[in-house]
């Protein structure tokens, strides 16, 4: 939604009523645009993983028909019941099988899809922002929010937008005083607090 | 329509100072997430959420809409000057916008898309005005049958017409519909996937979701480095288009205002499918489309009018239907149920100090933004300075310490992580996070009408296609699924070459 692709791989909806010709001409004038200006330099450039190979994509379709599988398996334990009565477990049981029908052709089209992105050197950084956020949830019950959140800015500038230490560790103290005055000052929220 | 008064009053509760406050809040803001690439208006609405319980329902409401309209302005904005659309609905206005930047006329451009904008909201805002209370009206009969019907094409439109691939947009709706079933069973009291947890048995809340799934999963997303940072020039002249401008641009607005508030209302339509279309139209139309590309002044002015006009009358389904037509409608949808309000054709004439209120914010808005878009530009330009990497973990931390304040839940901000990976690894993989949410908050709506249904017919299907308004959106549904396939099956006989364009294009 907010990495929209001027000109990636992104597929744009074709506009319905301006006819098959608006979706092309679009892109045309995506590729056009590119072209025209190769001092692109100035402009973000987008920067895209490349797509994800058909393993990880039959790897994907296989997590959906689990979940669909695991839905359908739930919702029969609670009861399937019938069209003139139905029962606690009809609707999950329904949209469990349209999940694995789902995923099923999603198995099947592996092979061509493109929309995925491969894993990518970049996603430790991923698996390290969200390890910052558990460290958060478990440790903010122990010992306040204080703490924990200045761990985190800190990671955050310092390792994961690679800010200078300076300014990492002035803008962390800066955060957690402005959150500690607008929850617990002003706010009174009951969140744990150290101080 | 017979009396003007509730929408007269309704200006009597936009003036109000608090509104009027929160109104100028929630464009400020939208302005701000339209001009900081990072953070779509769904997103920043999501995370918003808890700050709105706090206050009036139509308070809440004037804040959220400012900011989702308000974010359209400000997606011109890095358009224009640096190539890098701030939203999908200014994707467009890059080709025209930034060719107009390179020959010296970001400020024209600037100023045309502002007062584009500000009549394709405007005209869409009179529209919606009068045209919101007749579908109202409408709507008052609807039973369950007719609602389980709007709501399947509801989910279906949108999860057809979002980008990425269909099958994964409809995988994704089931996985919304099948989380709304999370909790104890409404008919039957009987527990439905609560893995013996007491924190699930009321089921999942929507808050910790729509936070999760759009705001850090996109969080997440922008971590992986894809789009570098692009430096603002300082400043911006020239902002007041000239009167040749005007001219050349008046039949593209007037074009785009229509062609935005009619694909507004289409479920799944909304703002960048109508800026697309309008910036086909225009194309389509000129004498002269070689200049599109290469800084047409009307290849702004079109879809910026257009998505606008789009983003209000978006409202339409919402405020009349109690459907949401898209993922930023979906969680004011939300926040409007948690305030114990039902969108619903009952809204005009039950709260109609909520409904005319909302509508009303609208023009103020416009020309809060009209304001801030021409004059106040350069301070906006100069935003475009601060760094993402600094404002990625005040977004965290105000997403996990704000999901917490509304429940005092240490659960929520669990969930909100787990949702927050959910949501980043649906982007990853392909998955429009936006039918999730949107399935998510119509799942129960869907479930209980369904089963109402089903008792009313004692058990026939048949009975949803005797009744006439239930049985005309059904054979829509019907053709909605059924012609992507028959094309695809069309294209599939005739040969590969297009086979690269279909996989883009579907």
């Amino acid at each position: 939604m907010t990495t929209p692709s001027a000109e990636g791989p992104g597929p744009e909806p074709a506009p319905p009523d301006a006819g098959p010709d608006t979706a092309t001409a679009t892109s045309t004038d995506a590729g056009a645009g590119a072209g025209a200006d190769p001092d692109g330099g100035e402009a973000a450039e987008e920067h895209r993983p490349a797509p994800a190979g058909t393993t990880a994509n039959l790897v994907v379709a296989l997590v959906i028909t689990a979940v669909g599988v695991a839905g359908a398996a739930g919702s029969w334990s609670l009861g399937l019941g019938s069209a003139a009565a139905p029962s606690a477990g009809t609707w999950p049981f329904l949209t469990s099988i349209a999940i694995t029908c789902l995923g099923v052709a999603l198995g099947a089209l592996a092979r061509r899809t493109d929309d995925a992105e491969a894993l990518s050197p970049a996603t430790w950084r991923i698996a390290a922002g969200v390890a910052t956020m558990v460290g958060f949830v478990a440790l903010i019950s122990v010992i306040g929010f204080e703490i924990p959140s200045l761990l985190l800015a800190l990671v955050w500038l310092r390792f994961l937008g690679r800010e200078s230490w300076r300014l990492s560790i002035a803008t962390s103290f800066g955060i957690v005083a402005a959150f500690y005055a607008i929850f617990v000052g002003a706010l009174a929220i009951p969140i744990p607090h150290l101080l | 329509m017979e009396s003007l008064t509730p929408m007269i009053d309704g200006f009597g509760v936009v003036l109000e100072p608090a509104n009027l406050l929160y109104c100028l809040i929630g464009v400020v803001i939208g302005m701000l997430v339209g001009v900081l690439p990072g953070l779509g208006p769904a997103a920043t609405i999501a995370i918003l959420l808890p700050l709105t319980f706090s206050i009036e329902p139509v308070t809440a409401i004037i804040m959220l809409a400012g900011i989702f309209y308000g974010a359209q302005y400000g997606g011109t904005i890095t358009s224009v000057l640096l190539r890098l659309p701030g939203e999908a609905s200014s994707v467009v206005t890059v080709f025209d916008g930034h060719a107009m930047a390179r020959q010296g006329r970001a400020g024209t451009a600037l100023g045309i898309a502002a007062i584009g904008s500000f009549i394709g909201g405007t005209v869409s805002i009179v529209a919606l005005s009068i045209l919101a209370p007749v579908v109202a009206g409408f709507a008052l009969d609807f039973g369950p049958p007719e609602y389980t019907a709007l709501a399947l094409l509801g989910i279906l439109l949108v999860a057809t017409v979002s980008n990425g691939g269909r099958v994964k947009a409809v995988v994704a709706a089931c996985i919304g519909l099948l989380l709304a079933t999370v909790g104890q069973d409404t008919f039957t009291g009987a527990e439905r996937f609560t893995f013996g947890s007491m924190s699930l048995a009321d089921g999942i809340d929507f808050v910790p979701v729509a936070m999760g799934v759009f705001g850090l999963g996109e969080i997440l997303y922008n971590l992986e480095e894809r789009a570098k940072g692009a430096t603002a020039p300082s400043r911006v002249a020239n902002v007041w288009p000239s009167r040749g401008d005007l001219r050349q641009s008046a039949g593209a607005i007037g074009r785009g205002s229509v062609l935005g508030f009619l694909l507004g209302i289409l479920p799944g339509g909304g703002a960048t499918l109508s800026s697309l279309a309008a910036y086909g139209l225009e194309k389509r139309r000129s004498k002269t489309p070689e200049r599109f590309g290469h800084g047409a002044i009307e290849g702004v002015a079109a879809p910026e009018t257009a998505n606008n006009a789009a983003s209000t009358s978006s409202f339409i389904p919402l405020l009349t239907l109690g459907i949401p037509a898209n993922a930023t409608m979906a969680i004011i949808f939300g926040a409007l149920l948690i305030q114990g309000v039902t969108p619903g054709p009952q809204l005009v004439a039950e709260e109609p100090e909520l409904f005319w209120g909302v509508v009303n914010s609208m023009y103020i808005g416009n020309i809060l933004l009209l304001i801030m878009s021409i004059p106040l530009v350069g301070l906006f330009v100069k935003i475009l300075r601060v760094r993402g990497t600094i404002l990625a973990p005040i977004t965290v931390l105000i997403t996990l310490v704000g999901v917490y304040t509304v429940r005092n839940s240490v659960f929520d901000i669990a969930l909100v992580i787990v949702f927050g990976l959910v949501g980043y690894l649906m982007k990853k993989y392909g998955f429009e996070p936006g039918p999730l949410v949107l399935a998510f908050v119509l799942g129960s709506l869907l479930e209980t009408s369904l089963r109402r249904s089903l008792l009313v017919f004692d058990g026939d299907p048949t009975g949803f296609l005797t009744r006439p308004i239930s049985g005309t959106l059904l054979v829509v549904l019907a053709v909605v699924i059924l012609l992507p396939l028959a094309r695809h099956l069309l294209r599939a006989r005739r040969g590969a070459p297009d086979r690269q364009h279909e996989d883009a294009g579907t």
